[in-house]
């Protein structure tokens, strides 16, 4: 096996980050399934409220209807299936970049940037730094100290590959 | 460590996850669950559908031939909305695209319907106007003739319809003069401006069996047909108390409109726009800030007060008050003009029922109150407020549980009607009704008041309303916005004009349909006989 040694982990440091794992993964999943089980949700208010350097990229999106459409498929099913992927330790970092991708999108969309006021509330007080951007680090941390083969369907799926997965 | 051995143990590793999933769903399907089962209750309590819009017809069949009367700003946007966009306007909204991407104005003119029509003829005062118009007009080599007097574009045999969008004083005469010329008629509120024409114009349209539309295109947004629903279910219970009011703080909303550099007595014909108005010199603040003074408009009643009317007027059907109150002033325009820039109209229906749930006799009544100012533009919202609920009326509808409520009495008291949070909320601009939100959907409400939404998809209000004309005429349907309703719509203005200018409680006569206490030479004396 190359990269970090799995074996070189205290169990505090795995089952901390399988905890880490599993919470943003069933977040993400809830986010997701939410979205999915109200037929009246769409992305258009969102996108609509965006602000900062690319709010203009955002508002086109919302402006087409059927560019909406396929952007509220995609982000119903990109969070189940990275919510899915995180929770349950399949295809992990590959739901780690995802899950930072959608994030990422969020956090773009949503800059807490100082003199920026959004329509929709928020629930904290951010500047620069918000829960968007923090959890995107936590994917990261979580995409080069993989646990999917510790505790997750990674290690049963990639069992005999040197690398697969993770 | 034997393969055995070490099998197991991957397997148990790699399945550890899987009670948690187990978990989550057990809990997101208990939730979901809550949620559904008390959004379902409200709702089958409610009972209510988002309304569909009123059936229009079909625009096939022969170009329909159109003139407009007042080619200004407002005339401007009607034929626009019927598919004649000014080539001023056109220049305008590409530039403003390529610098908003959120400005979709243009887009939407484009993608709008074709409605068949052909716009003949454009009578304007004032020559620059009616040349814009012409402009407008011209297409595929066609090119619209162009008047300054109305009774002369009315012989033209090849006009079917006409659109009038002069000011309030020229209306009831233009109305009058179109249909006797055969013609159908859309005109721009308040309908009329003295109370003698409106009686006058009633007959002559009543008569004439052409189809009669008054520019009310709140009458098409999406929330206000749902609102009639809500109304309809008596889902806030009586009725006791409406509020509405327009709050507006810029030159433009004072009617501070632009004087037109080549306005003056060579360009316009000054003669013809005073009409039936008191005879003066020529005076360009007077021709193009005519809202600023009764001898031509209507003041904020017949202007603005007009329009919150109407829309609780297509709600609770309430008709004219049986006594108005108004009172004002001009506190913040103290420019010359003689209409008040803040304004109260107090509206008295003593027998108004909308449905009651507290012992039979108990309730009855209602005041529709009506207050605007031109120096402030805090948005205070519409509010229909009801034994059982209350109503915030805009864009979105947002319905709050009054908390001595009879109905959902219980409801509360189980929980499943929370006082934190509205009771149901329906915005058009959502895929389906929801009834329990958090704070979230308010923030959305209420951007973009020329808009309404069919299907989910933006749409202009003007259009529809001018396009359920148009296919009024072709389909012989009825209009939302008729006769009855205009006629109920101007002498309410008329009340609290009247009340406001003689400083009496103004008094309607259902029965003999006329005004009880104001006396013709009072009428006369201010101009509104």
């Amino acid at each position: 096996m190359n990269g970090t040694n799995l074996s070189s982990y205290t169990p505090a440091q795995t089952w901390l980050l399988v905890i880490l794992r599993m919470l943003i993964g069933w977040h993400l999943l809830y986010e997701g399934v939410v979205k999915l089980w109200n037929p009246g949700w769409s992305a258009g208010g969102y996108l609509m409220d965006s602000q900062g350097p690319f709010a203009n990229l955002f508002y086109k999106m919302a402006a087409n209807p059927s560019v909406l459409q396929v952007i509220d498929f995609m982000n119903i099913w990109g969070l189940i299936l990275v919510g899915l992927g995180l929770l349950l330790g399949i295809f992990t970092r590959l739901a780690c970049v995802g899950g930072i991708l959608l994030l990422l999108l969020y956090f773009l969309s949503h800059p807490a940037l100082i003199g920026v006021k959004y329509a929709m509330p928020t629930e904290g007080s951010y500047l620069f730094v918000n829960k968007n951007l923090i959890e995107m680090a936590a994917l990261a941390v979580l995409l080069v100290f993989p646990t999917g083969k510790m505790a997750g369907l990674d290690g049963l799926l990639f069992r005999n590959t040197v690398d697969g997965g993770r | 460590m034997s393969q055995n051995k070490m099998n197991r143990r991957d397997a148990i590793k790699g399945l550890a996850a899987v009670p948690v999933l187990g978990a989550f769903l057990l809990g997101a399907d208990a939730k979901s669950d809550h949620d559904e089962d008390i959004k379902q209750e409200i709702l089958d309590e409610l009972n209510v559908q988002p309304a569909t819009p009123n059936p229009t017809g079909s625009m096939k069949g022969d170009v329909l031939r159109v003139g407009v009367i007042g080619y200004g700003g407002r005339g401007e946007h009607l034929i626009r909305a019927i598919g004649f966009a000014s080539p001023t306007w056109m220049n305008d909204m590409k530039e403003n695209a390529a610098k908003d991407p959120k400005d979709t104005r243009l887009r939407d003119y484009l993608e709008q319907e074709n409605l068949n029509v052909q716009l003949v003829a454009v009578c304007d005062t004032f020559d620059v106007r009616g040349e814009l118009g012409v402009a407008a007009g011209t297409k595929d080599g066609f090119k619209p003739k162009q008047y300054r007097d109305y009774r002369k574009m009315l012989e033209d045999p090849n006009i079917d319809a006409v659109v009038i969008a002069t000011p309030d004083h020229a209306h009831a005469p233009q109305v009058i003069a179109a249909i006797q010329a055969g013609k159908h008629v859309y005109v721009e509120k308040c309908m009329t401006h003295k109370v003698k024409e409106t009686f006058d114009l009633y007959d002559a349209v009543k008569k004439s069996g052409l189809v009669f539309q008054l520019g009310h295109q709140h009458r098409q947004t999406a929330s206000f047909l749902t609102a009639r629903e809500l109304v309809k279910k008596k889902v806030m219970g009586h009725i006791n108390l409406v509020q509405t009011n327009t709050n507006r703080n810029d030159d433009n909303g004072a009617w501070q409109w632009e004087i037109h550099e080549n306005g003056n007595p060579q360009t316009i014909d000054w003669d013809l726009f005073l009409g039936n108005a008191p005879k003066i010199p020529f005076n360009a603040e007077h021709y193009f800030r005519w809202r600023k003074w009764w001898a031509y408009g209507t003041g904020l009643s017949g202007d603005l007060l007009t329009h919150d009317y109407d829309r609780i007027n297509c709600l609770l059907e309430m008709g004219i008050p049986a006594s108005c109150n108004a009172s004002g002033g001009i506190y913040t325009h103290r420019d010359g003009r003689d209409v008040p820039d803040v304004f109260q109209g107090v509206m008295e229906y003593p027998d108004f029922t909308s449905g009651a749930t507290q012992e039979a006799g108990k309730e009855k009544g209602m005041t529709f109150i009506y207050s605007s100012t031109l120096g402030n533009q805090y948005d205070r919202g519409s509010l229909v407020m009801g034994h059982d609920a209350t109503l915030e009326l805009g864009e979105q509808l947002i319905i709050h549980a009054d908390p001595q409520s009879t109905r959902y009495k219980d409801m509360i008291e189980k929980g499943i009607v929370s006082l934190e949070v509205p009771m149901y909320a329906y915005d058009p601009r959502a895929k389906g009704v929801d009834a329990v939100t958090g704070a979230t959907a308010k923030y959305f409400a209420n951007k973009g008041l020329m808009y309404t939404y069919r299907d989910g998809k933006r749409v202009d209000s003007t259009f529809l309303h001018l396009r359920e004309w148009l296919s009024a005429i072709r389909n012989g349907h009825k209009v939302s916005c008729g006769l009855e309703e205009g006629f109920q719509e101007a002498m309410s203005a008329h009340m609290a004009s009247i009340s406001f200018r003689t400083g009496k409680r103004v008094e309607w006569d259902a029965v003999n349909r006329k005004l009880k206490n104001v006396s013709d030479a009072e009428l006369a004396g201010i101009g509104m006989l």
